[in-house]
């Protein structure tokens, strides 16, 4: 009985963390350079929540440790957490793009037969308006998912083979073939973060809101 | 000598006439029982299933696994990158588990259960794992849902282009998984957790961000579709669920949820899952799928006749339930109520009806739906006034137009 009392206060107190948690999200505010809009999550009630009745805790599962987790934690925020030792040089990059990216993407990155990766026209290399052909200089808003994305799933035929050493020096080719930085800038968890995107001001957060405007 | 060889499946002994003409064609493969009781599989072929007269002949006795009429194929239509739902072939709302639409980015894995292990950890109280035996014992959660990638809309300039062509990378099943309000309480989510990251176990290692609000309100971490284990290619043996958005953040073989503060700003969130709005704007997190009909019959490549015709098809919406479908059948200008078909689920495809006569001049047919936020479905005009002419493939919900020509002959009429 005074176990179940217990439970209940726990869970209670879960309900307020929620609410608070609700209320946290909908008040923060917007860095200057990162999108951190919420969609506008409709109201409408949950169909069966779980209940407050419920355990504050089943006790199932076990502890993850923390070496367990940096196992699987290779995940690259915008701020550069998650970045990691090493660099990388534009010509290095080069080298790497020819014998394992070129065969897809093309020779120069605008080729293909796969995703084009680099923009070729003053507008889209200036982000000024976007364009159909998605390429990173003119659509991708951080510099840090492109590390992110070569490490996790590139190239293609043997995604996670790249040392982090070859992700810097492609992420850095790749950004000097944009123009977006000089041919001899070096990537590595400091300098890479601080890249701007040209196409970063040009995200715009979900202004849909339900009701009847299409838009 | 191997005695299974020598064995002779019971249904296989008359032969047939047409057996006899050469037709040998496998019908279906099922399990069988041996004359000395061993049940072994075979293929059985299509003139041995064939009969002329069915009262004349005992038809294959009770199987393991069930199959389909051999007169029904109903197929998904698959390209390099996706498979779509056959929608005109489909009776009702629930998609069969085997015909539900693909869509990943580096092929099906192949994860064993017992190996399957979730972790969720960053701002948490209790970084925490879950075998898939954990997830199976807490309280379980079940709902029917469409399921819809955010690229789910095709056009033809010819117009011969089916419901599936269309608009097949849309279904609908019963899900059934642990709430993720239950396990955000089991590792203490922290209050300033506002975002956290999806990971799949692909060879992509697929990753969103999705606000923990979202989460709290019906996410779900399913491992069952239509009552058995979760297919491969939805994400065996464990995904990511959210109801009404878009299929991309309902991320599969689910290995990792990871919370923060901020959102990660993945590959897919970035330069892919966005889209080109007005004034050179790209829009992102765009999460919820709008309002969406679609007339599956009469559609391209069916021919009709003169005379009653029900006129059927699906409307959805992922903010919530479908409150009415309009049809026209005077190239819109004027609308009728269709029928709804009970149960009018919440984010779940709703199945409308419209009897019709039809006079045998040409016509256009065509159906709109309109949602519990007052959400009318727009005609692609509307959708380029409202987002531009440099619009995006995402999110791109218009009214479908059927034509139907005064030979019956019934075909997509594209818009411009």
């Amino acid at each position: 009985m005074e176990n179940l009392k217990f439970l209940k206060k726990i869970g209670l107190a879960w309900l307020v963390a929620g609410v608070l948690l609700l209320g946290a999200s909908c008040v923060r505010t917007q860095p200057a350079n990162q999108s951190t809009a919420i969609s506008n999550v409709s109201a409408a009630p949950v169909p069966s929540p779980d209940s407050s009745e419920w355990p504050a805790s089943f006790n199932f599962g076990k502890p993850a440790t923390s070496q367990e987790i940096a196992l699987l934690d290779i995940d690259v925020r915008p701020d550069g957490k998650g970045l990691p030792q090493g660099s990388g040089t534009v010509l290095a990059g080069k080298a790497i793009y020819a014998v394992k990216c070129a065969a897809c993407h093309g020779k120069t990155g605008i080729e293909g037969p796969n995703n084009r990766l680099v923009s070729v026209t003053d507008s889209e290399i200036a982000g000024a308006e976007s364009s159909k052909e998605k390429t990173i200089g003119n659509y991708w808003p951080y510099a840090t998912t492109l590390f992110d994305y070569i490490r996790r799933a590139m190239p293609f035929n043997a995604p996670g083979s790249l040392t982090n050493e070859e992700v810097y020096a492609l992420t850095a080719f790749l950004l000097n073939a944009n123009k977006i930085i000089p041919p001899e800038a070096k990537m590595n968890a400091i300098t890479l973060p601080k890249v701007v995107m040209p196409a970063q001001k040009l995200f715009v957060p979900d202004d849909r809101r339900g009701g009847s405007e299409v838009r | 000598m191997n005695s299974e060889t020598e064995d002779t499946p019971l249904f296989h002994k008359p032969l047939s006439r047409r057996k006899l003409l050469g037709g040998a064609a496998t019908a279906a493969v099922v399990l069988v029982q041996t004359a000395v009781g061993k049940t072994v599989q075979a293929a059985i072929p299509e003139a041995a299933v064939i009969t002329d007269d069915p009262t004349k002949k005992p038809g294959p006795l009770p199987s393991e696994l069930g199959t389909r009429s051999v007169y029904e194929k109903p197929v998904r239509k698959p390209s390099d990158t996706s498979s779509r739902t056959p929608l005109q072939d489909l009776y009702g709302t629930i998609t069969p588990a085997d015909l539900h639409y693909e869509r990943h980015h580096a092929g099906v894995p192949t994860i064993k259960p017992q190996d399957y292990e979730l972790y969720i950890h960053g701002l948490v109280e209790k970084p925490m794992k879950f075998t898939l035996s954990d997830l199976k014992r807490f309280p379980a959660f079940s709902r029917i849902c469409f399921l819809e990638c955010s690229g789910n809309f095709r056009s033809n300039p010819a117009g011969k282009i089916t419901p599936q062509e269309i608009a097949g990378l849309t279904s609908q099943s019963e899900w059934t998984g642990v709430l993720l309000s239950t396990l955000f309480r089991e590792v203490g989510v922290k209050p300033n957790a506002t975002w956290f990251l999806a990971e799949g176990s692909d060879a992509a290692v697929m990753t969103r961000s999705i606000p923990v609000k979202k989460g709290l309100l019906d996410g779900m971490i399913a491992y069952a579709q239509n009552g058995e284990a979760i297919r491969p290619e939805q994400g065996y043996p464990a995904r990511l669920f959210l109801p009404g958005w878009e299929g991309n953040t309902s991320v599969k073989w689910l290995r990792r949820l990871e919370f923060s503060d901020a959102p990660f700003m993945t590959r897919e969130e970035t330069s892919k899952y966005t889209e080109p709005v007005k004034d050179g704007k790209i829009r992102q997190f765009s999460f919820d799928m709008d309002t969406r009909s679609i007339i599956t019959f009469p559609a391209y490549p069916v021919q009709v006749e003169k005379g009653w015709i029900e006129i059927r098809g699906i409307a959805w919406s992922g903010r919530g339930k479908i409150t009415k479908v309009e049809v026209s059948t005077d190239a819109g200008k004027t609308w009728q109520l269709a029928r709804l078909q009970d149960p009018v689920l919440d984010k779940a495809h709703t199945y409308f009806r419209h009897l019709w006569q039809w006079n045998g001049a040409e016509t256009e047919i065509r159906s709109r739906a309109v949602d519990e936020t007052g959400y009318t479905q727009p005609t692609f005009n509307q959708l380029v006034a409202a987002r531009g002419d440099n619009k995006g493939g995402y999110h791109f919900n218009p009214i479908t137009t059927w034509l139907i020509q005064r030979d019956g002959q019934v075909l997509n009429k594209p818009d411009k």
